[in-house]
């Protein structure tokens, strides 16, 4: 390398410069402990990758193992080649942020656009595998099969000796095969190189798995399955059931009812009766047709959008208002012990939430709470299941959960505002409610505002309080979904996802997604907002 | 300051010369500037410290129902504390450790993964930088709990693959939870991390030392205050955290506090009152020290934009 000649554009050299004097320093520097570290990392990454590969292979999900092996592959690269620093730091994050928050939220986008949920949770094969399992009945002259029960590598099969004589072996959703080199004992099977023979002592042990496993006779389900009752004997079962793979449909052998695939992800006859379980279909948009036509659900889904923003405003204005109230209070050096009194109030703050929510709930029942009993001498008043009530009772103990934070942040405030400013408006003749109201509390809302927007953001989604007080209650037994006169919508998405024993995956997600447009709505607004109000300063 | 208490000084002075023959014009005076303070903290705090009170009171009184624990202190004794953790159906004790262990594990995970990403956005130049800022800020919105259906789904079927980080796996939210722990924190610590200077790393730089030594040995220290506050909130967010802890988690012995006492309470609300209230005390203990004492710390981070 010679002196480069004076034309050369400078920036480049002086950057290539930088880079490799950063490469000297970072290898200088870093040492040994550094390298053995990065390393032993991805080291564990890629043994933990390839073994999820060997497991995906297997069970063929060939999608998520392209995405692996791609997402594997970038973080080897990003950490073994040279530069590249922003993605050394970022990718942990990244990573984690893309399939647990971004990802999530894209897959309730989809879910929402497919009737999931109880009955419809798997694929048209396996649905039609459970109707025919589900549908058995003993076949009335069945011959009997001699059995044994062998297990390898933890999974159980068959060990048959059919009446001709004959040897075969199968397991669940595997079908019956011959064997030749089976031990025989008094012309009946006992055991299989390779496999261990159960004795009655681990039948016993494992009954109820036993009982589960239908052997299909041959590959066409419609032949019928071997069970055992007892596990030494198997038995033919055909289901009343029967599938024609052509014509997609089943037809019920007893009845003769024909239940053929209309499109709705279940067998339904043409009298309109449907056999579940069904399986998973796309819908398009009709989840979001139920929530907005339906009255059953759209009466619920109004007022509980109703209830949630009422709920979120009037918890961030109570708050902020006794807060306020008791920062100016306090806010006075003449008074003493204002310390003490600060500690006690901090208190609900630092008890768990989800505690202070039970205890509550406790504090209000109605025929034994301290509230009724104590305090009011024996009345019983609903505080949390009337309606109204309800509401009242969880923005109180909401008030009692929240004013802590609110009275913390203002006291910041308000002693953040210099004094010169009281000042000149004393000069200037103006009251002490004219001043907090035209000088302190236009300053103070600029400082505080981007706090009570999130605030109101952690409000409107404030789930542990609703369930754990009234749990949405009291019912509201005319909707159609299991929603009550207190939920909010995130509380509603739970119920109608995970509580009792319909499961409506779908709609869920339909109604996640309706909250999900409306947080969007009051994100673009409040960043508006703010933008504005710091412009007053 | 001192502006004020002159404004107020002469008419004071005046007054007090006048009030030292009359008692009664005194406490009136008191009354009106700092005594009304008083019977407003006093009310306050009574209101405040209550409930704590009540929940303590009822679990001195073994055996108490709802009904009994309405005679506040009738009774002091610590038996409710010893059959907390003498019922198998409820492992109070493995709770008690599981909700330490992941609100541990993920609280120190999500300081790592959020300060690695802080000193990325605030330290180094690159494209997309102000994209992933402004997507950070955006994400933060959107809470994990909206897609409590699709997390359910996804991990129900991560377990019929790998059936230790799917369903009912402790190490499966853990996961979820270090999915939120950029979208939450990051921008927080962004912001302090601009508070240190970048000489200081231009300086360690001309010595020769690397990324890797400045960010762990340097940087991490001066940021050590705001690595205390995210670490904090997200434990306590951890710990009482209920809507996927409790879709996630299946068997008892698996649990949380939050699933496990809410489960608890639902099944035999009045009947073991005082057995919940001793659960409700101790599980309320490590969350109130740890409040307590870095309470300046707190409420520092706090008004820097976070919420319980």
């Amino acid at each position: 390398m010679t002196t480069p000649p004076e034309t050369d554009p400078g920036p480049i050299r002086q950057s290539a410069r930088a880079k490799r004097a950063t490469r000297i320093a970072d290898a200088a520097s870093g040492g040994w402990k550094l390298v053995a570290v990065k390393i032993l990392g991805l080291g564990v990454v890629d043994a933990i990758a390839i073994y999820a590969l060997f497991v995906l292979v297997r069970s063929e999900s060939w999608l998520v193992a392209g995405l692996v092996v791609a997402v594997t592959l970038l973080v080897n690269w990003i950490y073994f080649s040279r530069g590249k620093l922003p993605a050394k730091y970022l990718a942990p994050g990244l990573i984690f942020l893309a399939i647990f928050q971004i990802f999530v939220l894209l897959y309730s986008g989809y879910i929402a656009f497919t009737n999931y949920g109880t009955g419809h949770n798997s694929t048209k094969a396996d649905a039609v595998n459970s109707l025919l399992l589900s549908s058995q009945n003993r076949v009335a002259d069945s011959p009997n099969y001699r059995l044994t029960v062998l297990e390898q590598l933890g999974e159980i099969s068959f060990l048959v000796t059919e009446p001709d004589g004959s040897v075969s072996i199968g397991g669940n959703e595997r079908p019956l095969e011959e064997v030749q080199n089976a031990q025989l004992e008094g012309g009946v099977a006992v055991g299989l190189d390779g496999y261990t023979s159960l004795g009655f002592q681990d039948i016993l042990g494992k009954q109820t798995e036993i009982a589960a496993i239908s052997v299909p006779l041959t590959d066409d389900p419609n032949d019928g399955m071997l069970r055992t009752p007892d596990g030494s004997s198997a038995f033919l079962y055909t289901s009343s059931l029967e599938y024609d793979e052509a014509a997609g449909t089943m037809r019920d052998t007893n009845s003769g009812t024909v239940y053929s695939d209309i499109g709705t992800g279940a067998f339904t006859s043409d009298a309109g009766q449907e056999l579940l379980p069904g399986w998973k279909i796309e819908v398009g948009l009709d989840n979001f047709v139920r929530a907005f036509t339906e009255d059953s659900i759209r009466g619920p889904l109004i007022s509980v959008t109703v209830w949630t923003f009422a709920f979120a405003f009037l918890s961030v204005f109570t708050t902020f208002a006794l807060g306020l109230f008791l920062a100016i209070v306090f806010n006075d050096k003449r008074m003493k012990s204002r310390k003490y009194y600060r500690i006690i109030m901090i208190l609900p703050y630092a008890f768990p939430g989800f505690l202070s929510a039970l205890v509550w709930a406790g504090m209000m029942n109605q025929e034994f709470g301290f509230i009724n009993v104590v305090l009011l001498g024996g009345a019983e008043v609903p505080w949390l299941t009337n309606e109204w009530l309800a509401k009242g009772s969880i923005l109180f103990v909401n008030l009692w959960l929240g004013f802590p934070y609110m009275f913390l942040v203002t006291t910041g405030a308000l002693q953040a505002i210099p004094e010169e400013l009281t000042e000149a408006a004393t000069v200037d003749g103006a009251k002490p409610w004219a001043i907090f109201r035209f000088v302190k509390l236009p300053l103070l809302l600029v400082s505080v505002a981007p706090l009570l927007i999130s605030s109101f953001a952690f409000n409107f989604n404030n789930f542990n309080l609703i369930y754990m007080l009234t749990n949405g209650g009291p019912r509201d037994v005319s909707a159609g979904v299991n929603v009550g006169a207190t939920d909010i919508l995130i509380s509603m998405v739970y119920k109608v996802a995970f509580v009792g024993a319909n499961r409506d995956y779908g709609l869920a997600s339909a109604f996640a997604i309706i909250i999900f447009i409306l947080v969007a709505g009051i994100a673009i607004i409040s960043f508006r907002r703010t933008k504005s109000l710091e412009e007053l300063n | 300051m001192t502006a004020t208490t002159q404004k107020q000084n002469p008419d004071a002075a005046m007054r007090s010369d006048v009030a030292v023959g009359h008692p009664k014009r005194t406490f009136k005076r008191y009354f009106r500037e700092t005594g009304w303070r008083h019977l407003v903290g006093i009310a306050m705090s009574i209101f405040a410290a209550f409930p704590l009170l009540y929940v303590f009171s009822a679990s001195l009184n073994p055996g108490g129902t709802l009904v009994t624990a309405n005679s506040l202190f009738s009774n002091f004794s610590f038996e409710s504390y010893v059959d907390l953790f003498n019922r198998p159906q409820q492992p109070y004790a493995a709770w008690f450790g599981n909700t330490l262990l992941i609100g541990g594990i993920s609280s120190l995970g999500t300081v790592f993964l959020g300060a690695l990403a802080a000193y990325a956005f605030s330290r180094m130049r690159f494209i997309g930088r102000r994209v992933g800022l402004l997507t950070l800020l955006l994400v933060q919105m959107f809470p994990q709990l909206l897609a409590v259906v699709a997390i359910f789904l996804l991990l129900s079927g991560i377990s019929e693959i790998f059936p230790a980080i799917g369903l009912n796996s402790q190490i499966g939210l853990i996961m979820v939870y270090l999915g939120g722990a950029l979208g939450v924190n990051t921008y927080l610590m962004y912001g302090f991390f601009n508070t240190v200077p970048s000489s200081i790393d231009e300086a360690a730089k001309i010595d020769g030392a690397g990324h890797a030594r400045i960010f762990f040995t340097i940087i991490l220290r001066l940021v050590a205050p705001i690595l205390a506050v995210v670490g904090l909130l997200s434990f306590v967010g951890t710990t009482s955290e209920f809507v996927i802890a409790s879709i996630v988690l299946i068997d008892p012995d698996k649990q949380t506090l939050a699933v496990g006492l809410y489960q608890f309470v639902s099944q035999e609300f009045s009947r073991n009152w005082s057995i919940f209230a001793a659960g409700a005390v101790l599980a309320a203990i490590p969350v109130m020290t740890l409040f307590l004492f870095l309470q300046k710390y707190i409420v520092g981070g706090l008004t820097a934009g976070s919420v319980k």
